[in-house]
């Protein structure tokens, strides 16, 4: 869905180490930043770690080979059945949501996505497709996010208030993502104000990736694709590369460093030699893990103890803002409210939030919610459709019958269903018959009603005939010579009983098809004939 | 490009001539009349194939169809009609029939049952709605016959049951456009169609088809738009529309929700799962505000501008608009207030603001009601975040409107409007400072806000920083601190942009008046007075120094003891400035020193303030000159014309007015000057240099005129007139002048003609205005027309010169506003002593940045001009896209203007000025003529008083150092 690792980290170990070998989908963008990132960290698995069994540079480019691109919106046929679609989710460049569509059942995987449009993404936005299925990720369950505008002011007024007093100011961050936005975000106020202390990004993979952004432009925000043509937001003027050496600078200045929870590499060691000044300033910009040295300082431990059994001393100001670029509970909440889903299945967070969430959910849209834990399955009933095919004939033939057509509108019909070498087909009656070689057989309903009067046959018959004559108005109700009566295909005989010469029977028989119409007429002849005069 | 204009102006002159003589022979037409159906039909008959047919149809199209033929043409279409067999031939004449009842002056009725008959063995659906679509066209052509309009509707009610959504969307359209509106004559006509409209629309709200659906929905809006008053029952209806697969049904039920909301405010609705109710215009609100997160931007867009018209919303509902965590607080009871506050505060979702606060909280009983769909909430948060600036904007323009009307909201709303000062599109930024100054009636800044306004002063559009002065000008400051901070971070401004200067001092005379209390304790820091020590005086001419000064000043106007804080400098630099920027400082009453302003009587209004009364004594003072002698006229047009010119250096408001009057006056003096030249009695060989003078003015006066006419705005007929009548005189001049100098009669001939030409066209003309102009050049001109139009030339010029000599002089009259058309270069700037350089042959782009002021279609009518130093000149059109209007009569033109030349051995100036282009004619005279005599005028006028073109330089020109290279091989 996007190029983090932790969501595209074990692909070539996938593909090329385990043996997959199906297709595998990713957006341009992804295609393109995502090798980068792999190859980089297998560098450091296996250079700095030492780790041995891990995938290859080769791997990496064979796996990439493998790789389709799909565009926004592009329904990609799989196989037969199977059909994906990508679409826009903000997160990072690239980044997508997948519709994962068999038949008329669908799943919806969101990967990670954004609600809020940021310096550099547009929103995560998607269709009314009404999957039965939607799998969303809940990083941030129970978190109701303030305005944006908020907290880009606040960031910008804690970065210029700190260089302002001459301070330093650290911004932990992965490479690609979050640093770009805060990246552009600080150019441009730079820019603006005309402020002169320097900002560094830590090098690295950075400078290959952001080449990568200034070339997808139609996946950024409606202001950088409005201005690229003039200029392009993605080359900075005031954001120079990072050196070593520059820690140790005096003066105020604005470091970018990776990682982005304090664990290790350069962040880490920038911490440490800034640590001890109160004048400088550390901000989190994202989340942190538990155990993490970024999780502890926000956590407001104020002495850490680092490797060797040091104690370093916090001294700098920490200060946490989320820019996280993930949906908040409302995000999730509007998401859902957008594509209608008939399940939704909560992952990629805590369970204690995600159970809050999913009551949230249940209770505003009445649509069931799980949060299987991991390795958990999850049985979901969906209801299916199965096409059927039906010949041109048949369904003209049933349309035509009731009232006007609605072609969007459920409608009954009457066939035959046959299902044959794993095909459905819907036939009529007699083709049915035909095509399996059987015989018809008639269904008739007889039905005997005693009637009271002392008349002769054929005076009954004529009694009863204008009687049905009477109320039958719309059907064609006929007298025979033999003396009995027609009503459509339902006939009537009248005949003596053989005791009593004053009741006669009344003999009716219908078919099966004129069920409705027979059980109607015997009703009616059963109340009796009107006692009019002769 | 002149040849080009001569050659279609001549081209409208025959053409004109043409018509003309149509209308002599008005006989003759009539008899070609018939002959066009007839050359239709025949055309229609020779057609073989369907596309014959269908090409003779569009030929046939192009044409205007005149009004008495058009039932005969209608006839014969229609006999078509029923003969043709193609459907797309059928589908252009039930077009062409509508077209031809849009014809103006012919009353459809007569083939209104023609196209019905039509509807009826129709089995073609776009044939149909293209039929139904001729009827809408002649119901909406009879709107006095309900009867008729009863028919059309019933016929459309018939066809609404069709299958094709095509059909049924134009049968709506029709019910919509032709629908009963009072309810008395559904009555009366006791037909079936007269059952309720609305309900037969409402059928159609769950239509399959989302075209028939939102048409449905068009068409209720329009019976609104018409004056029917829609049922509340379709508010329900409507509601469930919101919930639709498309965003054009969606977007419609938006507006039809926002007009049922405005319909009933008050009335009561159930809110679904529960039994309580609330008001309409509040659900409505909810609901509305739940479609600005849509999934569609036209949608989002839709519902944001609508919401700023919703001001009868409870309060309470409004300012939930701006908390986007109240999510789950929404669900409350009335009888719950008290929890629910709490809920406010406490918030059961985490902010993401501080870190670790995200840990689920208590669960809130779910019991509780959903009062409005909790989308509803933070509509202006999302709204104020949407990725399209659309959206953005037009949740700007509702925000101001609710702020506007409530001042609570307004104080709410203030932190989201300051952050959007920040936002990455400068149109967003652009309108919420303008959102800002509008409701800064209900507002005060705190500190902290201010602050962020300010920062927004550095940015580097102009448009940003003159919106951001307009914005201070209004707005209330609690604090001396705001007023100090506001003053720095103005300063700064300045010396970072130099050219905001008057921008400023405004802004600052504004801040000044409304805040004096808060600037008196500042004075002493500000004047930097010591109360042992002297300061040194500062410089006069600063311009940080004249905004300080500005704007202790203005607090000085409504704060008698202030004065007494200012050292002696301060009182000179005072009277200093009260003269030189009187617009900027106020009169004061300063003590030791006679007040101006006392010496005026309370009693006159300010609307005549003295300069005023100035401007109209001394015109006065000029119209009554007639008894004075030569001489004494000359030294009093002089000082009038001196005066005038000073005037409107002074008092900026009266500017145009005064210049205005003084060209006019400048004119009459060159005139009076020239013809008092003693050359006229002498031969004229003998005084070639006054001739050169004599004609010199003549030209002068010519391009004043042009001047006068083309460069004001607000310019009316009469002064049109006087323009005009002096332009002629100027030209009576010429011929004389070259009468005496040139030998020879041939080339006079010529001129006279011109001459009686003009004279001709300027009678046509001012037809009107002749009689007001008693014993004026052109009044005695035109008694003596017939002598001239018979005389040789010699007779005309001497007749002409006694006139001229013998006419008085004509009283300008002033309009109520008169502006100067100003332009001024910012950008370049001409200070510069580095060469732009570049190499010969290719272009370099020069950026220029102008404002203009009081230009009137600027895109039409504004050049640029580069002066190279060989005398090249070089005239360029911006585009249209180039100019801005950041306020009315203001423009600003930003565009890039290409230079290239060939080799030079130094860097040289090169002069860019813009020029105002005129067309004498487009003048505002010849769109003044009556329509009847139009063509008349327009053939008198001879072809080269129609084209004459010109430009006026009407800024000053500003020097750029260029240099181009030769290029390298």
């Amino acid at each position: 869905s996007h190029f983090h690792l932790d969501h595209c980290g074990a692909l070539p170990y996938f593909s090329e180490m385990v043996g997959y070998d199906g297709p595998i989908y990713m957006t341009h963008p992804t295609k393109a930043i995502c090798p980068i990132l792999l190859e980089d960290y297998r560098k450091i698995t296996v250079d700095k770690k030492g780790e041995t069994n891990f995938f290859t540079s080769q791997m990496i480019k064979d796996c990439m080979k493998k790789v389709v691109a799909v565009h926004l919106h592009q329904t990609v046929q799989v196989d037969e059945e199977l059909e994906i679609k990508a679409y826009y989710a903000g997160h990072v460049l690239g980044a997508a949501m997948f519709q994962i569509k068999v038949g008329c059942e669908s799943v919806v995987y969101t990967g990670d996505y954004n609600m809020t449009p940021d310096r550099h993404l547009g929103a995560a936005w998607i269709d009314k497709c009404r999957p039965d299925l939607l799998i969303s990720e809940s990083t941030y369950a129970t978190t109701i996010r303030d305005s944006k505008r908020c907290r880009e002011r606040d960031f910008l007024k804690k970065v210029h208030e700190t260089v302002e007093r001459g301070g330093k100011v650290l911004i932990p961050v992965f490479a690609l993502g979050r640093a770009q936005e805060l990246c552009i975000l600080l150019e441009t106020f730079w820019e603006r104000m005309n402020l002169k202390a320097p900002i560094y990004f830590s090098t690295g993979l950075t400078e290959k990736a952001n080449h990568y952004y200034k070339l997808f432009i139609t996946w950024t925000n409606q202001k950088i694709r409005k201005t690229f043509v003039q200029r392009n937001m993605f080359e900075f003027k005031h954001i120079k590369a990072f050196d070593r050496a520059f820690a140790d600078n005096p003066g105020p200045m604005v470091v970018f460093a990776t990682p982005g929870m304090l664990h290790a590499g350069q962040s880490l060691q920038i911490f440490r030699k800034w640590a001890g000044n109160e004048k400088n300033m550390v901000i989190m910009p994202g989340y942190c893990v538990q155990g993490t040295v970024g999780h502890k300082i926000l956590s407001g431990q104020r002495k850490l103890e680092m490797e060797g059994r040091q104690i370093l001393e916090v001294k700098m100001q920490v200060e946490y803002m989320s820019f996280s670029a993930h949906a908040d509970a409302k995000g999730i909440m509007q998401l859902i409210r957008q594509a209608e889903p008939r399940n939704v299945l909560l992952v990629h967070g805590e369970a204690k939030k995600m159970e809050f969430l999913k009551q949230k959910i249940e209770q505003e849209f009445h649509v069931s919610c799980f949060m299987p834990a991991n390795g958990e399955t999850t049985t979901i009933l969906t209801n299916p459709c199965i096409p059927v095919d039906i010949s041109l004939g048949l369904l003209k033939r049933e349309t035509a019958i009731g009232p006007l057509a609605d072609a969007k509108k459920p409608k009954l019909m009457h066939g035959t269903l046959l299902m044959k070498d794993n095909s459905f087909r819907l036939v009529s009656p007699e083709q049915a018959l035909k095509e399996l070689g059987l015989a018809e057989h008639q269904l008739r309903f007889t039905c005997r009603v005693h009637i009271q009067d002392p008349r002769k046959e054929h005076e009954t018959v004529l009694r009863v005939y204008n009687h049905l004559k009477g109320i039958l108005k719309d059907y064609s109700v006929q007298h025979l010579p033999d003396g009995s009566i027609t009503v459509e295909s339902i006939l009537i005989q009248a005949t003596a009983h053989s005791e009593d010469q004053g009741t006669k029977v009344l003999l009716v028989s219908w078919t099966y098809q004129d069920e409705e119409l027979g059980s109607y007429l015997t009703s009616l002849l059963k109340k009796g004939l009107p006692q009019s005069t002769p | 490009m002149a040849a080009h204009l001569k050659k279609r102006v001549y081209e409208e002159f025959t053409k004109v001539v043409q018509q003309q003589h149509e209308d002599l022979s008005t006989k003759k037409l009539r008899l070609t009349k018939p002959s066009k159906s007839a050359a239709l039909h025949v055309d229609l008959c020779k057609a073989t194939s369907p596309a014959d047919a269908l090409q003779y149809l569009l030929q046939f199209a192009r044409k205007p169809v005149e009004v008495e033929s058009v039932e005969g043409v209608v006839r014969i279409l229609l006999e078509h009609y029923y003969k043709e067999n193609d459907a797309s031939v059928r589908l252009k004449i039930a077009s062409l029939l509508g077209l031809l009842s849009k014809t103006a002056g012919f009353s459809p009725d007569c083939i209104m049952d023609d196209a019905i008959n039509t509807l009826q063995n129709e089995k073609s659906h776009q044939v149909l709605a293209q039929l139904l679509d001729t009827l809408l066209v002649i119901g909406t052509k009879l709107p006095e016959n309900p009867s008729v309009r009863m028919r059309l509707v019933e016929v459309a009610c018939k066809h609404l049951t069709d299958s094709s959504h095509g059909v049924r969307n134009k049968c709506l359209q029709l019910i919509g456009c032709l629908g009963p509106v009072e309810k008395g004559v559904a009555k009366e006509a006791e037909s079936q169609a007269a059952k309720d409209v609305q309900k037969i629309i409402g059928d159609h709200f769950n239509d399959q088809d989302p075209r028939v659906r939102t048409a449905a929905i068009k068409a209720m809006l329009q019976l609104h738009e018409r004056g029917l008053k829609l049922q509340q029952a379709i508010y329900s209806q409507a509601c469930k529309l919101l919930a639709d697969d498309y965003e054009q049904v969606r977007s419609a039920a938006v507006q039809l929700i926002w007009v049922l909301s405005q319909l009933y405010p008050e009335s009561i609705v159930p809110i679904p799962s529960s039994n309580e109710e609330i008001r309409l215009v509040d659900d409505a609100f909810g609901k509305i505000c739940h479609m600005v997160s849509d999934g569609s931007w036209v949608v989002r867009v839709q519902a944001a501008k609508l919401l700023g018209s919703m001001q009868q919303v409870s309060s309470h509902f409004l300012e939930q608009t701006l908390d986007k965590k109240l999510m789950s607080d929404l669900r409350r009871k009335r009888t719950a207030h008290e929890r629910a506050k709490e809920l406010y505060s406490s918030g059961e979702f985490s902010s993401g603001r501080k870190w670790g606060d995200d840990a689920p909280k208590e669960e809130i009983d779910t019991g509780a009601v959903n009062l409005i769909e909790s989308g509803a909430c933070g509509a202006f948060v999302h709204g104020l975040e949407d990725e399209m600036y659309e959206v953005r904007i037009a949740a700007v323009e509702a925000l101001c409107m609710l702020a506007q009307s409530s001042p609570s909201f307004a104080e709410k709303c203030l932190d989201f409007l300051v952050d959007m000062f920040n936002d990455e599109i400068e149109e967003v930024r652009l309108q919420s400072i303008h959102t800002m100054r509008k409701i800064s009636n209900n507002i005060t800044l705190r500190e902290d806000q201010l602050d962020t306004v300010l920062a927004v002063l550095e940015d580097s559009s102009r448009d940003i920083r003159e919106a951001l002065h307009e914005l201070l000008c209004c707005t209330n400051v609690s604090t001396k601190e705001g007023i100090h901070l506001a003053l720095v971070e103005l300063l700064k401004n300045l010396t970072k942009y130099p050219t905001d200067r008057e921008s400023i001092w405004k802004c600052l005379k504004f801040l000044g008046s409304r805040h004096p209390t808060l600037v008196l304790p500042l004075v002493p820091e500000l004047l930097s007075t010591h109360p042992f020590f002297d300061t040194p005086e500062p410089d006069m001419d600063d311009p940080a120094y004249i905004a300080v000064l500005v704007l202790i000043f203005n607090a000085a106007k409504s704060c008698p003891t202030m004065p007494a804080l200012f050292s002696d400098h301060t009182f000179r630099h005072y009277a200093y400035l009260r003269d030189s920027l009187s617009h900027l400082v106020p009169p004061l009453r300063l003590p030791g020193r006679k007040l101006v302003s006392s010496a005026v009587s309370p009693s006159i209004t300010p609307h005549e303030d003295p300069s005023q009364q100035f401007l109209h004594q001394s015109l006065e003072r000029v119209y009554n000159f007639q008894h004075l002698d030569p001489q004494g006229i000359q030294e009093l047009l002089e000082f009038t014309i001196r005066d005038l010119q000073r005037l409107g250096e002074l008092q900026s408001e009266l500017a145009g007015m005064a210049d205005f009057t003084a060209t006019y006056l400048q004119c009459q003096l060159l005139l009076i000057k020239a013809l008092q030249e003693k050359l006229w009695n002498v031969a004229a060989p003998l005084y070639l240099k006054q001739n050169a003078l004599a004609s010199a003015a003549a030209k002068q006066i010519l391009e004043e005129t042009y001047k006068m006419e083309f460069m004001y705005s607000g310019v009316e007929s009469r002064q049109v007139v006087i323009i005009h009548h002096m332009r002629l005189q100027a030209k009576a001049l010429q011929l004389i002048v070259t009468a005496r100098t040139t030998r020879g009669v041939e080339p006079l001939f010529g001129m006279c003609e011109k001459f009686l030409q003009e004279v001709d066209s300027f009678q046509r003309c001012f037809i009107s205005e002749v009689p007001h102009m008693q014993g004026s050049f052109v009044d005695k001109l035109l008694d003596l027309m017939p002598r001239l139009v018979t005389s040789k030339p010699s007779e005309v010029v001497k007749i002409l010169q006694t006139t001229l000599r013998q006419s008085t002089f004509l009283h300008l009259p002033l309009p109520e506003q008169l502006h100067r058309a100003t332009a001024n270069i910012i950008e370049p700037t001409g200070e510069s002593d580095n060469p732009l350089r570049f190499t010969s042959g290719l272009v370099v782009a020069l950026d220029v940045d102008a404002t203009l002021e009081h230009v009137q279609d600027p895109q039409g009518t504004v050049k640029v001009q580069v002066l190279y130093p060989d005398g090249q000149a070089q005239l360029i059109h911006p585009k249209p896209a180039d100019f801005r209007n950041p306020g009315p009569g203001r423009h600003r033109l930003i565009t890039q203007v290409y230079l290239s030349h060939t080799a030079w051995t130094e860097p040289c100036q090169i002069e860019v000025r813009l020029l105002l282009a005129y067309n004498s004619n487009k003048s505002k005279a010849s769109t003044r003529i009556p329509k009847s005599t139009w063509s008349e005028s327009l053939e008198a006028l001879p072809p080269s008083e129609n084209g004459i073109e010109g430009t006026i330089p009407f800024s000053k020109p500003v020097k750029v150092y260029i240099m181009p290279k030769p290029a390298r091989r």
